[in-house]
Order: structure tokens, then C-alpha cells, then sequence
């Protein structure tokens, strides 16, 4: 299932919010309309926290995180870092860490077994992100764009990566990541897909502006349809022919 | 999903339209052409609908704010003019302009116009539509002017202070055969001389930079304000130009100031003018000399004819006597070789069979005088002269008699014989109500067939209405014609061949 959001009047929800299988960010806006929008959908299954990182709204594309940890920059406060230990399962990690390039949302992708990341990063942070995170990490650009985190978003069932992206780009990326990838866009039209969607396993939010079309691949890249027709086939088959045989 | 690691030569990969979901090449928005032509007008600010003024009198089109440019349908200029017209084509990139043809009666002009803009994200649009105009008609400030009778701009007055037309005759054969009058737009009759109407000054300073170069005169410029804007410095005016032609003519006798004379080598005072051109050609009949004034140099000393035309009566001639070299009388300066110098014994036409009484005189025409001839003179003796400068001179040096020209025949009988006629500027000047009006025309024709010189700068056309007259009925008498070799043929334009027209254009 795909939903639409809006943050105060911004479609860049991926920006304002931060998403994976057990616990979701989002950003303190004026109104709890956001907030409410996720917390609709995902409050019976994973928290939804408040939360700011170093006084900013902008969480989405400061920290990075999947099912097992979650890093943030070093300059959160202590008390931020505390907020978010405190709502956050005591599974997932909370991590600081020391980066020059400190929007570790817009360097790092990752699901919760693969990350991509810019390729002038620390290898400290590498280190890191393999050690909280629980992931292999690849160095890697996005249709020669270095901030890998902002031009896709991969869950562990797809992903969506830049429209420009070459076939062979999308296969090696696809061998690393081992889940298939399709290149697309969000928001009509717009080709930062990490800042207009947030996504993890069985649910997506992506900006008010985002076409059908658009919805329509990320439900079928990210398999969020309830119905998937081609998945009941590929699941029953094999009952179908062993009562069939 | 399996990777299928087959490496393979570089594909292009496809998106999805986000409008539609066709398949397409990523493009900087990401969708695909219909999508984007649907979602974004670039010729949005563009009216596709204008109006074009049209003076119908003049047949030009208005360029704002106040231009009016001549151009044909479908023409460069035209599509320049509708270009102009077209508002916020500052702001795409226009890449082609046509026109798309339509009834030239429809009133319609359609241009076809092909432009190019960057829409969202730097990705260029190109779009072809039509601007469709619509032709008012409106008159020009020129053609209204004109309807208003308030369109001249500059007018040139032509002045000559005499009592005949003479020389504007003269004046309109030469503007007729140099077509000086091309940019006229009136020419009217006003007391002692003619007004030439222009809508440009520059055309009317032409008009008098000619005039200065045919006859002798002086000019005066002078410019009535008619109205004008503080706000952007144009001033209206009507220019005056007014040309005062020197008011002596062929045939006059003039009494020369005493340092005039004096400076044109001690010209005798008493003189006759024999030809006026650029300049007034005097001869002094007693001893041949000659001299020019100029038009500064007369107007620094001006004098005036003794007599009007009216005033000469007719003498018939006793006797001529050519007077030989050696007794010619010796003159500092320049001598006339085309006249001859004659003592004649002349009497009145009116004294014939009432008394004998002759007079005797010297003149320049003695190559044209024989005895019983009749000449035109000026009896100086029993006049009652009103003159400065005569007055300076000796009575017993002032001549009895002044002999002008010899008369060669009877008027109606040389009109009779007349197989040419000139061309007209204009029909009112030519309206010959008076016997005296009618007299001085012919003057002046029979000036042109005595003066080979004056008429080479006239156009004489043939007069194929002249019923041939039949040469028994001449007298005899020799009078001076104008040969066939001089004549033109006359242009008639519009005549009922085709091939006259041809050759009218071919002029």
C-alpha cells in the first residue's frame, strides 16, 4: 500500500521523515497533520516518534537507519539522543556518528541487509554502519550522482532509483542489493526519489503530488499491493500442482 | 527477482511517463511530450488574435506608434510589421514566421509562428501556432491631413515684381523638362507669382536650390510655429520660403545705377536685356557691349526696366546702315559677336501719312533689320521717365529711340502657322480669360521661336490638332519656326492602343 503525504505544504516527505520495519521518525511541524498520516497507518505495528536532530526538521536526510539500528549525526544533543533511545525499541541500536558529510540520509541507502554509500566516506562511518546497521556496504554512485541516499529508495523487496540511470547501472546495482530495481520517479516528474518517498516492507508514503502512474510503480517495484495477482500465482502454484499431479 | 547477469551492449533504459505511464526516454521532466504540451502552454501570454491598421488612401500599414510603412501581402516588411505586433515574443525564442494565406478581400492576415521555450527543469519546448490579424482599416495622419486641407508642410512662393507672366512660363517649361515639380503637391496662383505647396521641407528647399540654379533670385526662409510637445521636444511648423526673381526680363530696357555700370566695364547706363538665364544678359545697343548680372549682384544694386511691355510702340524702319569696323566705337569690354551694329532712320507706324518726322537710332539687331521691317521700340524722347539713375545722365546722351526686337508678322497668322505647343504644370495658370493674358503666352511662344537658345531648355512637343494650313495663303513672309527635329511627340497615356501605353512607359 502507497499513501500520499504533505508536510506543511511540502511534498518532500522523505525529507521531513525517516521509515523502516520497526519504528518510524517524523518531523515536530506546526500541525500534527503528518504525523497523523503515519501514525494512521502504522500505529498498531511499529512506533512513530517525534523527533528533531540537532534542532532541524530535516531528520529524513540527516540520519539513516533500517530494522537493526539507527545512526545520527554528531551533532544531535543529548537530549534528542535520549528522546530517541527512549522511544525506539531496545533492538535497534542508536549510534552517533562522527562524518564530514553529515547529511548521512542524503550519502547512505540502505535496506536491512545492503547500504550504498558515497564514496568519499569515512572509513570509520563504513566500519560503523556495517557494525549498527547490520549490512554490507558498498561504495556507489547514482547515475553518477555521489548522494546515493537521495536519488533512491530500496526496501528489502525493491527499489526505485534516478530515471536516469543506465540498464547496466540498474543490473549492478540490482546484483548488490539483490532485490530488483526499476528507475522512476516521484512526485510528477521529480528524479530526487529518496526525498519524495519513504518505504519499508509493506507500506510507502511518497508526496501529494506523485501521479498514479507513479504510485502504481512504486506499489508494484515495492510489492505493496494486497492483492498482488502474480504473487498469488507464484505462492499457490506449487499447491495448484501438487493437487493437480 | 533474479539478476541475469548477461553483459550487454548499452541499452537505453526507459521511465515511465508520470502523467500517462507511456514509455519514454528520461527527459529533464520526466514526461512525455503530449503530457508536458498538455501541462504547459508556451505561447500562454501570446495573443493569438491582433489588429492591424491599414490607411486604405496610401495603402501602408501603421507601425506604432505613429509609422506607416508600405508593404505588399505576404511581403517581408508585412511579416516584420505583424512581428512587431505580436506582444510577449520577448520572452520564447522564436524560431520561424510565415504567412498562412488567406482572401486578400477577407480583411484576415494569418502568420504561422514557431517558438521555443525552457519549461520546468530546463527542458525546451517547441510549438508551432497561428496569429490571426485582423485588418482595420484607419486613416494615416498624412492622408488626413490632406482630406483636412491642412497637409502642406512647406511652401515656396515665387515672386517676380512685373506686370506680365513671362517668365513664369519660362519657369514652368524649365520645372517641366528638369521635373522639379515631382514632389509638389499644389501649385497655385497667387499676385505676382506662384505658390508650390510641399508636405516636406526638404523637398521644398530642393524646390528653391533649382529655382537659384535657373534664374536669378534671392530667398528668404522664414517658420510659423503650429504647435508642439514639452514633453519630448518636437516642435510643428509650416515653412515659408519666400523667392524673389529678379524683376527684369527679356526685352526690358534698364537703366543701369551709375557703379554698376561702372563695374561692368563702363557699360553704357541705357541698356537692353536680350536674355535672361541664370543670370540678366544685357547689351548696350549703341556699342554692343555686353555684360551679366548676377542675382547677388543685382540685388546689392538693384534697378528697374524703364518700360513695361505695353509702353513699346511699333516703328516701321526707312533705314539701315550696318556700321563698319573701323567705325565701330571702342569699348573696354566684352562685345557681343552675335549681333550686328546699324544706324537706322525708324518712324512711327502711327506718324505714317501724317507727318515725315524720323528718328534716328543705333541698334544691336542689324543683322535681322532691313528697310520697311516693323520693330517694337521705346520712344525715350517723349516719355515722361521717372528714374533715379536716368536722372544722373546727360539728357543729350539718353537715346531718341530704343529698338528691342523686330516683329515679324501679324499674331494670328504666326498662331496660325504654330505647329507645336508645350506641356502645362497645371491648368490654372494657363487660364486664359484676358486678351492680354492670351497676348502674353504667345509672347512668349514666339520668344521661343526667335531664340534658339532659350528653348533648348524647354520640351516642345508636336500639335497633331494643328489642322495643316495651306502655304498660299502666307504672304511670303519669313518668320522664324521651330524645326521638326526639335519637337517631341507628345505622350498620351491611356489612348486606345495598347502600344501607346508601352511607349508612354518606356518615357
Amino acid at each position: 500500500m502507497a499513501v500520499r503525504a504533505q508536510f506543511e505544504g511540502n511534498n518532500e516527505i522523505g525529507v521531513f521523515s525517516k521509515l523502516t520495519n520497526t519504528y518510524c521518525l517524523t518531523a515536530i511541524g506546526g500541525s500534527e497533520n503528518f504525523y497523523s498520516v503515519f501514525e494512521g497507518e502504522l500505529g498498531e505495528a511499529i512506533p512513530v516518534v517525534h523527533c528533531s536532530l540537532a534542532g532541524c526538521r530535516i531528520i529524513g536526510r540527516m540520519c539513516v537507519g533500517n530494522r537493526h539500528g539507527l545512526l545520527v549525526p554528531i551533532s544531535t544533543t543529548d537530549q534528542e539522543l535520549q528522546h530517541i533511545r527512549n522511544s525506539l525499541p531496545d533492538s535497534v541500536k542508536v549510534q552517533r556518528v562522527e562524518e564530514r558529510l553529515s547529511a548521512l540520509g542524503n550519502v547512505i541507502a540502505c535496506n536491512d541487509y545492503v547500504a550504498l554509500v558515497h564514496p568519499d566516506l569515512d572509513k570509520e562511518t563504513e566500519e560503523l554502519i556495517a557494525d549498527v546497521l547490520k549490512v554490507e556496504v558498498f561504495r556507489q554512485t547514482m547515475a553518477d550522482n555521489v548522494l546515493v541516499g537521495s536519488y533512491c529508495a530500496i526496501s528489502n523487496q525493491g527499489g526505485l532509483v534516478h530515471p536516469k540511470t543506465s540498464v547496466q547501472d540498474q543490473d549492478e546495482l540490482s546484483s548488490l542489493l539483490q532485490v530488483p530495481l526499476v528507475a522512476g520517479t516521484i512526485n510528477r516528474g521529480s528524479d530526487v526519489i529518496g526525498a519524495g518517498l519513504v518505504v519499508n516492507d509493506w507500506i510507502a508514503f511518497c508526496g501529494l503530488d506523485t501521479t498514479s502512474t507513479e504510485l502504481s510503480v512504486v506499489e508494484s517495484v515495492f510489492k505493496l499491493g494486497d492483492a498482488q495477482p502474480s504473487s498469488i500465482a507464484q505462492d499457490m502454484r506449487s499447491s495448484l500442482i501438487d493437487s493437480m499431479t | 527477482m533474479e539478476f541475469q547477469g548477461t553483459p550487454q551492449a548499452p541499452q537505453i533504459n526507459y521511465i515511465l511517463c508520470c502523467q500517462c505511464g507511456t514509455q519514454i526516454e528520461p527527459n529533464p521532466t520526466n514526461m512525455c511530450v503530449a503530457c508536458l504540451r498538455s501541462e504547459v502552454d508556451i505561447t500562454e501570454g501570446i495573443p493569438k488574435q491582433a489588429v492591424l491598421y491599414f490607411c486604405r488612401k496610401c495603402e501602408r500599414y501603421q507601425q506604432p506608434p505613429d509609422h506607416w510603412i508600405s508593404a505588399q501581402l505576404e511581403s517581408r516588411e508585412l511579416l516584420s510589421i505583424c512581428l512587431k505586433r505580436i506582444k510577449g515574443l520577448n520572452k520564447v525564442r522564436l524560431i520561424d514566421a510565415g504567412f498562412v494565406w488567406t482572401e486578400p478581400h477577407s480583411m484576415r492576415i494569418k502568420v504561422k509562428l514557431t517558438i521555443q521555450k525552457e519549461v520546468m527543469n530546463g527542458a525546451v519546448l517547441q510549438q508551432v501556432f497561428i496569429v490571426e490579424f485582423t485588418v482595420t482599416n484607419h486613416q494615416c495622419d498624412d492622408c488626413h491631413r490632406v482630406e483636412a486641407k491642412d497637409f502642406w508642410r512647406a511652401v515656396v512662393q515665387i515672386r517676380q515684381k512685373t506686370d506680365h507672366k513671362k517668365t513664369f512660363y519660362y519657369l514652368e517649361q524649365l520645372i517641366l523638362k528638369h521635373k522639379a515639380h515631382w514632389n509638389t503637391i499644389n501649385v497655385k496662383l497667387a499676385s505676382d507669382g506662384l505658390d508650390f505647396f510641399y508636405t516636406k521641407k526638404d523637398d521644398a528647399k530642393k524646390m528653391v536650390e533649382f529655382l537659384s540654379s535657373v534664374v536669378p533670385c534671392k530667398h528668404q526662409s522664414a517658420q510659423e510655429l503650429i504647435s508642439h510637445d514639452i514633453r519630448n521636444n518636437t516642435f510643428n511648423y509650416k515653412h515659408t520660403f519666400s523667392v524673389s526673381i529678379v524683376p527684369v526680363c527679356k526685352d526690358n530696357i534698364v537703366c543701369l545705377p551709375q557703379k554698376l555700370a561702372a563695374s561692368l566695364g563702363n557699360i553704357n547706363p541705357i541698356c537692353v536685356c536680350y536674355k535672361v538665364t541664370q543670370t540678366v544678359h544685357l547689351i548696350d545697343p549703341n556699342t554692343l557691349q555686353v555684360a551679366e548680372v548676377s542675382g547677388p549682384v543685382f540685388w546689392r544694386t538693384p534697378f528697374t526696366s524703364l518700360c513695361s511691355p505695353k509702353q513699346l510702340i511699333e516703328y516701321m524702319v526707312m533705314q539701315v546702315d550696318i556700321v563698319l569696323d573701323k567705325e565701330k566705337p571702342i569699348v573696354q569690354g566684352q562685345i557681343s559677336q552675335r549681333h550686328v551694329l546699324a544706324d537706322v532712320w525708324v518712324s512711327k507706324m502711327s506718324d505714317l501719312g501724317s507727318n515725315d518726322q524720323q528718328y534716328f537710332c543705333r541698334t544691336h539687331l542689324g543683322h535681322l533689320l532691313n528697310a520697311g521691317d516693323t520693330v517694337v521700340g521705346f520712344d525715350m524722347l517723349n516719355s515722361n521717365l521717372n528714374n533715379e539713375h536716368i536722372e544722373k545722365l546727360k539728357v543729350e546722351k539718353l537715346p531718341d529711340v530704343v529698338i528691342v526686337k523686330k516683329v515679324y508678322a501679324d499674331k494670328r497668322y504666326r498662331n496660325r502657322q504654330r505647329k507645336w505647343k508645350l506641356r502645362h504644370l497645371n491648368d490654372e495658370l494657363h487660364n486664359m480669360e484676358t486678351e492680354s493674358a492670351l497676348n502674353e503666352y504667345t509672347d512668349f511662344l514666339e520668344d521661343l521661336e526667335e531664340d534658339p537658345t532659350i528653348r533648348q531648355n524647354v520640351n516642345i512637343y508636336k500639335d497633331k490638332d494643328k489642322i495643316p494650313v495651306d502655304l498660299d495663303e502666307a504672304e511670303g513672309q519669313e518668320i522664324p519656326t521651330i524645326s521638326l527635329q526639335e519637337m517631341l511627340d507628345d505622350l498620351h497615356i491611356g489612348g486606345d492602343a495598347t502600344g501607346e501605353e508601352g511607349a508612354a512607359m518606356l518615357e
